[in-house]
């Protein structure tokens, strides 16, 4: 351990993740990981981490924290009012943090999730091969859960980079939500599947790590909403007796038993974890080949963006 | 035996992933085809798949779009199906401890009167099949049995329970469960064992993998305290006969 980084305060949902937990699922262990890929890989990069290693991830609320030696600091996922000892942060960069000053993250505007990332990384125990925390099962993190004001997080060693910010977009910011549709979009009669891809949804209160329940026309199964359980996604729009669809996300069960009716393309997961609560969302299906060079060509730009930082000369 | 069983079908699910369904519903079967290519590709991975998980009739794999995909991986994967020998697959053989009693032995009594047997008979049914993992899922390291006797299906109850207890061995339509942690649950409940079959703290967290043979023993509840003390600190405890 080479520091540690304090939480002065923290909202309801703060939690150590890295890029997520692999090999598990075939004993029921759900990857976690972060609920906006894209905005956290960014965080590490903005301080030069590697891009594996833990960040913060917070939803809606911020907080205060310190650090106990000099380290960088970046803010990801949105727009939000930081301050870094005094010193305004602007989110998509990074900025000194000097050893005992204090860190103030206020809350995110129209977006969901935060990202902080600190120099160094966040070193807790690695559990399962991963520090991503996930909640339900109480695995990995900082002892399984959320993080708490007067919890102190080992920092891994300093990489030594400059404050630099983002110049490029990550992604696209605006558009339809976009699927393939299936697996079991067969359970659902032509006129169901042309509702799900026509109608506006909107994002529910009802959401979390684990899923995101929409609220829109429902979408009655052909033959009835049990399946025999078969594996899930992070994305999978899965469709329970309701008839309200679910999009299941980072801390999902890894099997389910209501019909899938289409996944959300991995480009645009981040950008609908992000949708705020009580807006309105499309779905728009792609071809699977499609989907793939969608997901190579946001591959590229995210890793243009992350490749083309410029220094900040704070 | 089916001959020339049905050509398993390749549902894309999004960019990064597709499953390999071999039935639609709970086949024996199908359950084998999908251990089996889940060895195979462990043995033998092909460029871009990263995470197979197999369920009762299906293997979900995930991929990286960035360096094969589903065209790729369908053709690549056909003749590695068509290669599989379903049986070939030993899964370990364990043995469980299992007292038909205590706070997860909830409807013993009930399914006894229903099925008209004694309960010491249903036990007996129950402990003499043999199970094996056909899956794990719902929750961390929770097991999916296949194996059950068909005079012990029962149709799941009405009512979800909030808590089962971790360890409750349960029976849901022609399943069976061992439960790995304390959960919500409509199944039935018979019994219970002290083994933890996850825990994050081991070095080995899953005591099971799909494709293992268990064995039920059955314990009393001395015995069965004496397991659980261990157990909650962290021993991997299976019976001496089969080693972990």
């Amino acid at each position: 351990m080479t520091g540690t980084l304090e939480i002065l305060a923290a909202g309801p949902m703060m939690t150590v993740q890295d890029r997520g937990r692999t090999g598990f699922l075939r004993f029921g262990v759900s990857a976690s990981g972060p609920m906006d890929g894209a905005a956290f890989a960014a965080a590490n990069a903005l301080v030069g981490n590697a891009p594996g290693a833990a960040a913060l991830e917070f939803a809606l609320t911020g907080g205060r924290f310190r650090a106990s030696r000099d380290v960088l600091v970046a803010l990801t996922g949105g727009e939000m009012r930081a301050e870094a000892g005094g010193r305004p942060l602007a989110p998509w960069s990074s900025a000194r943090l000097r050893a005992g000053e204090e860190l103030t993250v206020g809350a995110l505007r129209g977006a969901v999730w935060g990202y902080l990332a600190v120099s160094g990384g966040i070193e807790t125990p690695l559990v399962m091969g991963a520090r991503a925390t996930h909640l339900r099962s109480a695995i990995g993190g900082h002892e399984g859960r959320a993080l708490r004001p007067g919890d102190t997080l080992p920092l891994g060693p300093e990489p030594g980079a400059l404050p630099r910010r983002l110049t490029r977009p990550l992604r696209p910011r605006h558009g339809p939500i976009r699927v393939v549709l299936g697996p079991q979009d067969d359970a659902f009669a032509p006129e169901i599947l042309a509702r799900f891809l026509g109608a506006p949804y909107a994002v529910s209160a009802q959401r979390d790590r684990m899923a995101m329940l929409l609220e829109g026309p429902a979408l009655p199964a052909a033959r009835g909403h049990d399946i025999t359980s078969d594996g899930t996604l992070m994305g999978s729009v899965q469709v329970p007796p309701s008839g309200r669809p679910i999009v299941l996300m980072a801390d999902r069960q890894t099997t389910g038993g209501f019909p899938k009716i289409a996944t959300v393309i991995t480009p645009d997961l981040g950008r609908l974890a992000q949708i705020p609560t009580g807006a309105m969302l499309r779905f728009h299906a792609l071809s699977v080949e499609a989907a793939e060079a969608e997901a190579r060509a946001a591959a590229r730009q995210s890793a243009e963006a992350l490749a083309d930082l410029a220094p900040t000369g704070a | 035996m089916v001959l020339n069983p049905p050509a398993p079908r390749f549902l894309p699910c999004g960019d990064a992933a597709l499953t390999v369904e071999f039935a639609p519903g709970i086949e024996a079967r199908a359950n084998a085809l999908a251990l089996a290519l889940a060895t195979d590709l462990e043995a033998a991975p092909l460029p871009g798949l990263r995470e197979a998980l197999p369920t009762y009739r299906s293997l979900t794999l995930s991929y990286d779009p960035c360096v094969t995909g589903f065209a790729t991986l369908r053709a690549a994967l056909i003749p590695r199906i068509a290669a599989l020998r379903p049986g070939a697959v030993e899964g370990a053989l364990r043995s469980i401890p299992v007292f038909y009693g205590g706070p997860a032995c909830l409807d013993l009594a009930r399914l006894a009167t229903e099925k008209g047997m004694a309960e010491d008979a249903l036990i007996a049914l129950h402990l003499g099949a043999a199970y094996r993992v056909a899956m794990i899922g719902f929750a961390p390291g929770f097991a999916y049995l296949s194996g059950l006797p068909a005079a012990l299906a029962t149709p799941r109850r009405a009512e979800v329970r909030q808590r089962v207890p971790e360890g409750a061995l349960g029976i849901g339509g022609g399943q069976a469960s061992v439960n790995s942690v304390a959960a919500p649950s409509a199944w039935s409940y018979i019994g219970q064992t002290p083994l933890r079959l996850f825990d994050a703290r081991r070095a080995r967290p899953c005591l099971l993998a799909p494709g293992d043979r268990l064995r039920l023993r059955r314990i009393g509840e001395a015995e069965f305290d004496a397991l659980a003390a261990r157990a909650r600190r962290g021993e991997i405890l299976f019976d001496p006969e089969t080693p972990a």
